[in-house]
């Protein structure tokens, strides 16, 4: 029961035209996060460029704003429609980059809107490679060693520093675009040169080629009640993008120990970040022994988010809509088997298959071997008994 | 390559015929199921699963192998105790090639050895939607062809099973200053790590042992198989202690024999709790967790006497999942917060216990 303190009218930022990276998953959260707020009796506006999604639809949210998700169209829309709550959360990472931006230059603070869910501050925690970095320490848990790096002089410093291979990665980046690993300082440069061109803050990063990837979609609510929902594997080891990745859930090649250790870890780092919401975190796992490196948290609804309610049968925006406008998670009635609650974590007596969909003709003279930078298009779900079936 | 056929036969004389995986023998027990995705070294080993045969919701087992068999502190570091104790198991998909760098050999060539019999190939969501309906069934494994024959299945409940699996004499676990004493009913390795690991020694013993007047700093009643009226020598002896103000403990088993220690009343649940996701509620606080769960019994709340609190009670059917006095540190959990398998959420239950000791 939220007795004081609910919002009344709630800005929601959808995550714009499909490009790769960003496309139809998250057209499945935003609705959910409709769904929600209109529950609670809640007014909700709903910025979204996108004309051919159903989240745009009429029937869903009160007021719908078909503008592309820029600062200064946002600022419009505050202005006419006077919000007092947004959220951020459900729009991808170009509505949480947008989100970042009007906080920075205090316009929602100018207009005094509230955001509903993780704060600003935690949101950068996780974008910004290097506060990440830092937090993950704080908390006593293992990131990927890595530099942050501003030029390519740096930038060569900090490698040779871990030594080669090593992994680039741009901050802020949609679908890990501009990243890659390279094995030494030629192909470090040539990868610079075209990263420095659209960012100022890379991440030099030791290589993890070949370990397991392993992500986990978490809850948790004010009151610091945490769970971890879906466990996933990618089948491609660490190097290929997790969109380019066949993914199963729930996880397959790990032991109880590592399973529910990890479990633990995201937990743990989910609650230093202080976190409402859901989020998203990603390890390598060593493949020989029981080491790992956390790789990073969206704190946000994802691709995977999205792939993870629809494995589990647990609606994810749902519930996070929900412990935005502040909902124990324990209050919140699960609308999928209306017997019980959302703190829950599913059980499958079945295995669930993502594989992705690629259209590389549609692009001229581009490299159509898979690695860090996503190229898929769309993916496929399957769900079944046993591997073989769903594969 | 060719598979023996084998079947599970339940009292309702319902037939699943699969192939046999593990031991080629016959077996029976009383049958029932866990939904863990994860954890089957860990989940075969607990005592309190003697008796019974497991079915497994997840259809794949068998991924990652089983470990070999390290010791720390002169307990096995994977499995929770020496041996299967498990009947027999039932899976949809047995996967006869494993992957896993700590494994030494796969589930096949273990369940061989311990001469446990297992069966594949067979649909444990139908076998479990029966068990759901109907209550946990006794059944057997017949391993070939199924011949007519009586469904002659004694139901293990009506024994006293703790007996059956606990220490015969007691063993020393010395770490800290502090020891305290555990009753061994069927005890999962687990919780005598998760005490060593806090530095406090251990004198595990017999379930019957008389422990009322061991010099200790605390009392911890253990987890195990069966119905908890059977343990009658137990029960009294922790009545006895309850005399005194000793710190007591009670993990599942040990939280329902305190309860009928203090006059309280236990009855069995139709399928009982058997998953890592049991979500329950601590009273009185907003505050909810994800636990591992494993008993066929639960404490009938509206019986406990005037000194006693209802702890948590279960997020999905409202059952108990503990119980504390309002004035003695005696305190029970009905679900494992050891876990193994499982979320460590609640293992904050170990601290504070270690807290509470004299």
């Amino acid at each position: 029961m939220i007795k004081k303190g609910k919002p009344q009218k709630v800005l929601i930022l959808g995550s714009g035209a499909l490009q790769i990276g960003q496309a139809g998953e998250f057209d499945y959260s935003g609705s959910q996060a409709i769904k929600a707020l209109k529950e609670d009796g809640i007014k909700t506006v709903l910025i979204n460029p996108n004309i051919a999604t159903i989240q745009t639809s009429e029937h869903l949210a009160d007021q719908v704003y078909f503008l592309p998700i820029k600062k200064e169209f946002v600022e419009k829309v505050i202005i006419k429609e006077e919000p007092d709550a947004i959220l951020l959360g459900f729009g991808g990472q170009t509505a949480l980059n947008v989100g970042i931006e009007l906080y920075e230059e205090k316009i929602l603070e100018k207009y005094k809107v509230k955001v509903l869910g993780t704060s600003v501050e935690t949101i950068k925690d996780t974008e910004d490679r290097f506060l990440f970095s830092s937090r993950v320490e704080e908390a006593g848990l293992k990131c990927a060693l890595s530099r942050t790096v501003h030029n390519i002089e740096e930038a060569k410093i900090a490698a040779a520093e871990i030594k080669y291979p090593v992994m680039v990665r741009i901050a802020f980046a949609l679908g890990g675009l501009g990243s890659g690993i390279v094995s030494n300082e030629i192909e470090l440069v040539e990868k610079l040169q075209r990263a420095f061109a659209f960012t100022n803050q890379v991440l030099i990063e030791e290589s993890l080629y070949g370990w397991k990837e392993v992500e986990y979609e978490i809850v948790r609510d004010k009151y610091d009640n945490c769970i971890t929902v879906c466990s996933m594997e990618n089948l491609d080891p660490m190097g290929i993008h997790t969109g380019d990745s066949i993914v199963v859930a729930p996880v397959q090649t790990l032991s109880a120990k590592e399973n529910f250790k990890l479990r633990s870890i995201g937990i743990k780092l989910i609650r230093h970040l202080g976190v409402i919401g859901e989020c998203n975190i990603q390890y390598a796992l060593s493949p020989t022994s029981d080491d790992y490196r956390i790789i990073e948290v969206n704190a946000r609804l994802s691709r995977s988010s999205a792939l993870a309610s629809k494995a589990t049968g647990y609606p994810l925006a749902f519930v996070a809509t929900k412990l935005a406008i502040g909902y124990n998670l324990n209050e919140i009635e699960n609308i999928i088997t209306k017997e019980t609650s959302s703190c829950f974590e599913p059980a499958l007596d079945y295995v669930v298959l993502k594989f992705p969909r690629w259209d590389l003709q549609k692009f001229l003279k581009v490299n159509t071997e898979l690695g860090s930078e996503m190229k898929s298009v769309g993916e496929v779900m399957a769900i079944g008994r046993t591997f073989e079936e769903v594969l | 390559m060719k598979h023996k056929k084998a079947s599970l036969i339940l009292e309702d004389g319902s037939v699943y015929a699969g192939y046999s995986f593990g031991y080629y023998g016959d077996s029976d027990g009383e049958v029932v199921f866990n939904t863990g995705m994860v954890g089957y070294p860990e989940t075969l080993t607990d005592p309190s699963y003697h008796g019974q045969i497991l079915v497994c919701t997840y259809p794949l087992i068998g991924n990652y192998g089983v470990p070999g068999k390290k010791v720390k502190d002169n307990v096995l570091v994977d499995f929770e105790s020496d041996k299967i104790q498990v009947k027999g198991m039932i899976v949809t998909d047995y996967s006869f090639d494993y992957s896993h760098w700590d494994a030494s050999q796969s589930l096949h060539e273990w369940m061989i050895e311990e001469k446990i019999p297992g069966i594949f190939g067979v649909d444990t969501r139908a076998i479990t939607r029966k068990l759901r309906e109907k209550g946990t069934m006794l059944g057997k494994i017949i391993c070939g062809e199924i011949h007519e024959e009586e469904f002659n299945v004694e139901d293990p409940n009506i024994r006293n099973l703790a007996s059956e699996v606990c220490t015969t004499i007691p063993k020393l676990y010395r770490k800290g200053d502090k020891k305290i004493i555990l009753v061994d009913c069927g005890v999962k390795n687990n919780i005598i790590r998760a005490f060593a690991e806090r530095n406090i020694s251990v004198l595990q013993v017999p379930q019957d042992y008389d422990f009322a007047k061991e010099n200790c700093s605390g009392i911890v009643i253990s987890n195990g198989p069966g119905d908890p009226k059977m343990c009658t020598q137990t029960i009294i002896n922790t009545k006895k202690a309850m005399l005194e103000n000793i710190p007591l403990l009670g993990i599942c088993l040990g939280s329902q024999i305190l309860a009928l220690a203090s006059g309280a009343d236990t009855f069995k649940l139709k399928y009982g709790h058997r998953s890592h996701n049991q979500p329950v509620n601590e009273m009185g606080t907003r505050r909810c967790y994800i636990t591992s769960q494993n008993h066929g019994y639960a404490i009938n709340s509206e019986t406990l006497s005037e000194d006693w609190r209802e702890w948590f009670v279960n997020g999905n059917d409202g059952t108990n999942e503990g119980i504390m006095h309002i004035s003695k540190p005696f305190f029970g959990t009905q679900f494992h917060p050891e876990a193994s398998p499982g979320p460590d959420d609640t293992e904050f239950i170990f601290d504070m216990f270690v807290r509470a000791l004299k």
